[in-house]
C-alpha cells in the first residue's frame, strides 16, 4: 500500500512500506520554470530530515531539494541528466528524483497530506 | 563629470544634517590610546617635475630583466611580447575595466574570451575551460575546493613538486575553509612517491609539471592511482609554454588542470596581474569556479555568444555558489588570447623548441663551471644548480655585476637548509648566447 505526503518545501514522499520515491510538487516545479539540470545524490549517500539532498536549476534560479525524512539513497531518476524537462512534465510520475529507505517511520508524522499541502499551496497564491 | 572633493560649505551642510559638530568627531568612539597625535614624517608637497626627477632616481636602482642578462624564473617568466599585443588590447571595443555583467551586449568581449578557452582548453588537453582565474596560486586552491566538493572529500595532497607559493595559498584556504592538507616536503631529487598517500578521504592529489626544480614529470601512473582510490588529480603548469612541447594534463589523465598564463602576451608586471587558466572534464563543469562563455545562435540564427552555467555562480547561488569569484582576469586573458592567435599551433611548438633549446645551452655551459652541478635529469626551461656554496650570496653577487642569475631556493624555502645551495636558472627565447656565456663566466669567477 502507498501513501504519498508531502514537506512544507514542497518535495512529495510516496512510501512503500519502509522505503520511498521522492520527487518535487507540480507547483514547485511551476514556480522554477524551465528545469535544465538536476544534481541527485549517489546512491548510498545517507541523506538527513530537512537538509540538502539535491539541487534543481532552471532557467531563473538554482534550488535546494531537501529529504523529507533521514534514510539512505537507494537509487536515482538517470532520465533526468538527458531530460531534466521530466520534472516540468510529469513532476509526480516520471520526473522522480530519488529513492531512498526510511531510517525512522517517526519523522513521517511531521509531513502533510494531500489535504494539509492542498491547503497550503492555496494560501501561497 | 565632475571629480572634485567637497568644499567647506558642503561639508558644514552635511554635518549640520547630521547633527555633529566636526568630522573628528565621527570618530570620536576610537579610544583615545589609537589616536596619533604626531603628524607623519612626510616631506613638503612638491610640484609634478620634482616628484618625477625623485621618482625616476628612485626607480634607477631597479635592476629590471628586461635590461640585463635574466635567468630569473620560478613561476614567473619573461618572455617577448609583440607590440602589436599592446597595440590590439587597448582598442576601444577591448578595453573594458571588468567582467561582463551585461554580458549579451558585449559580444566582442564574450567572443574573444570563448576564443581563450577554446585555446585553453586545446593546450591542456581537456574539455572545457573557464574564462579565467586571477592567477595560477588562487586558480590551485579553487581546483582542490572543486575536487572536494566533487568528492564529498576534504583532504588534499600537495606534491612537494609544487611551488611553494601555491601550497602556501591552498594552506590559506584550507585554514579557513576546514579542509585537511598533507604537504609533502620540498622534493629537490624528483624522487617523492605520492600514491601510498591516496586513501579513502583523498578528495586531490596536487601536483606541477614541470615541477618547482625544473623536471618533466609523467604522471598517468598517479592518475590512476588517483582514480582507483576516487580522488582526483589536479596538475598546476606554471610555465604555460612548456604546454607547446610537454605531454598535455589532459592525456596523463588530469581531472582539473591550473595554469599560470602570464608567459603569453603579459610582462613579468612585478608580480601581478597575472592570469590563472583552469581547465577540466565535461562531467564535472557544473563543480567548476568562474565565468564560463559558451557559443549559441540568436532568434535570427545567427551566431552569438552567452555567458552560460550561471547558476554556479554567487550572484545567482549566493552561500552555495561553487566560487567567491565572481570575476575574471580579462585584460590579461586578452592579451594572452591576442598573443596566442598571433604564434599559432605552430608559433606556439616553435616557441616552446626555442625554450628548450636556449636552455640546453644554458645547462651545458653552467654544468661545466667547476664545482657546479646541475640537478634534473629532465627540463623545458628551467632547472635547479647545486652550486658549492649558499646560493643567495652568489646571486647578490652576481646582481650587482648586473646579471640576474636565477631565484635561489632558499628565498622561498627560507627554513630549509638543506636547500641553501640550490638555484633555479631559466633560459627563455629572449636570451641571447651572449647572455649565456656572462653568466657562466660570472659564476665561475663569482665561486672561485
Amino acid at each position: 500500500m502507498t501513501e504519498t505526503r508531502y514537506a512544507t518545501s514542497h518535495e512529495w514522499i510516496r512510501i512503500e512500506g519502509s522505503s520511498a520515491t521522492v520527487g518535487i510538487t507540480s507547483y514547485a516545479a511551476e514556480q522554477l520554470g524551465d528545469v535544465v539540470y538536476v544534481e541527485l545524490p549517489d546512491p548510498g549517500r545517507d541523506l538527513v530530515k530537512g537538509k540538502e539532498a539535491a539541487v534543481v536549476e532552471s532557467v531563473k534560479a538554482a534550488s535546494e531539494i531537501y529529504a523529507p525524512v533521514s534514510g539512505k539513497v537507494t537509487e536515482r531518476n538517470e532520465a533526468l541528466s538527458e531530460q531534466p524537462a521530466l520534472v516540468n512534465e510529469d513532476a509526480a510520475g516520471t520526473g522522480w528524483f530519488f529513492k531512498m529507505t526510511i531510517s525512522d517511520p517517526a519523522e513521517l508524522a511531521d509531513l502533510l497530506d494531500q489535504a494539509a499541502y492542498d491547503a497550503l499551496v492555496a494560501e501561497q497564491h | 563629470m565632475r571629480y572634485l572633493p567637497l568644499t567647506e560649505p558642503e561639508r558644514g551642510e552635511m554635518l549640520a544634517a547630521i547633527g555633529v559638530s566636526s568630522v573628528d568627531a565621527l570618530f570620536q568612539d576610537v579610544p583615545k590610546a589609537a589616536w596619533r597625535d604626531e603628524p607623519f614624517d612626510l616631506p613638503p608637497h612638491q610640484g609634478e617635475i620634482e616628484v618625477e626627477r625623485a621618482l625616476g632616481r628612485l626607480s634607477a636602482r631597479n635592476l629590471t630583466a628586461g635590461s640585463v642578462p635574466s635567468f630569473l624564473g620560478a613561476g614567473a617568466y619573461r618572455h617577448h611580447v609583440p607590440a602589436s599585443v599592446d597595440s590590439l588590447i587597448q582598442r576601444g571595443e577591448f578595453l573594458t575595466s571588468y567582467t561582463p555583467y551585461q554580458p549579451e551586449v558585449s559580444q566582442g568581449t564574450l567572443q574573444y574570451l570563448f576564443e581563450f578557452q577554446t585555446q585553453v582548453a586545446l593546450i591542456t588537453g581537456m574539455d572545457v575551460a573557464n574564462a579565467s582565474m586571477y592567477d595560477g596560486a588562487s586558480g590551485t586552491a579553487e581546483a582542490v575546493l572543486m575536487a572536494n566538493r566533487i568528492t564529498r572529500r576534504k583532504h588534499a595532497v600537495l606534491s612537494g613538486g609544487l611551488h611553494p607559493h601555491y601550497r602556501e595559498t591552498v594552506a590559506t584556504h584550507a585554514r579557513f575553509a576546514g579542509f585537511q592538507v598533507n604537504a609533502a616536503p620540498p622534493d629537490a631529487l624528483g624522487d617523492e612517491s605520492l600514491a601510498g598517500l591516496i586513501d579513502k578521504d583523498v578528495s586531490a592529489v596536487v601536483v606541477q609539471n614541470p615541477d618547482f626544480f625544473g623536471r618533466v614529470r609523467d604522471y598517468s601512473a598517479l592518475a590512476e592511482a588517483c582514480h582507483a582510490a576516487g580522488a582526483l588529480l589536479v596538475m598546476v603548469v606554471t610555465e604555460v609554454v612548456s604546454l607547446g612541447i610537454v605531454t598535455p594534463p589532459g592525456e596523463m589523465g588530469a581531472d582539473i588542470v591550473v595554469c599560470e598564463g602570464q608567459s603569453i602576451g603579459n610582462a613579468l608586471n612585478f608580480g601581478g596581474p597575472y592570469l590563472g587558466l583552469f581547465a577540466t572534464r565535461d562531467k564535472y563543469v557544473r563543480q567548476m569556479p568562474g565565468r564560463l562563455c559558451g557559443q549559441t545562435l540568436d532568434a535570427d540564427g545567427r551566431r552569438g555568444w552567452v555567458l552560460t552555467l550561471s547558476a554556479r555562480e554567487q550572484h545567482i547561488r549566493r552561500d552555495k555558489a561553487t566560487s567567491n569569484i565572481c570575476t575574471n582576469s580579462g585584460l590579461c586573458a586578452l592579451a594572452f588570447t591576442i598573443h596566442m592567435s598571433l604564434l599559432g599551433e605552430a608559433g606556439f611548438t616553435r616557441l616552446a623548441e626555442l625554450n628548450h633549446a636556449y636552455t640546453v645551452q644554458l645547462a651545458n655551459k653552467l654544468g661545466r663551471v667547476p664545482g657546479v652541478a646541475v640537478l634534473n635529469d629532465s627540463f623545458f626551461n628551467e632547472f635547479t644548480l647545486r652550486l658549492p656554496k649558499p646560493a643567495a650570496a652568489i646571486v647578490d653577487a652576481l646582481a650587482a655585476q648586473g646579471v640576474l642569475a636565477g631565484v635561489p631556493v632558499s628565498r622561498l624555502y627560507p627554513a630549509e637548509p638543506a636547500l641553501a645551495d640550490l638555484l633555479l636558472v631559466a633560459a627563455t627565447e629572449t636570451t641571447t648566447e651572449a647572455d649565456i656565456d656572462e653568466f657562466a663566466a660570472k659564476l665561475q669567477e663569482a665561486l672561485s
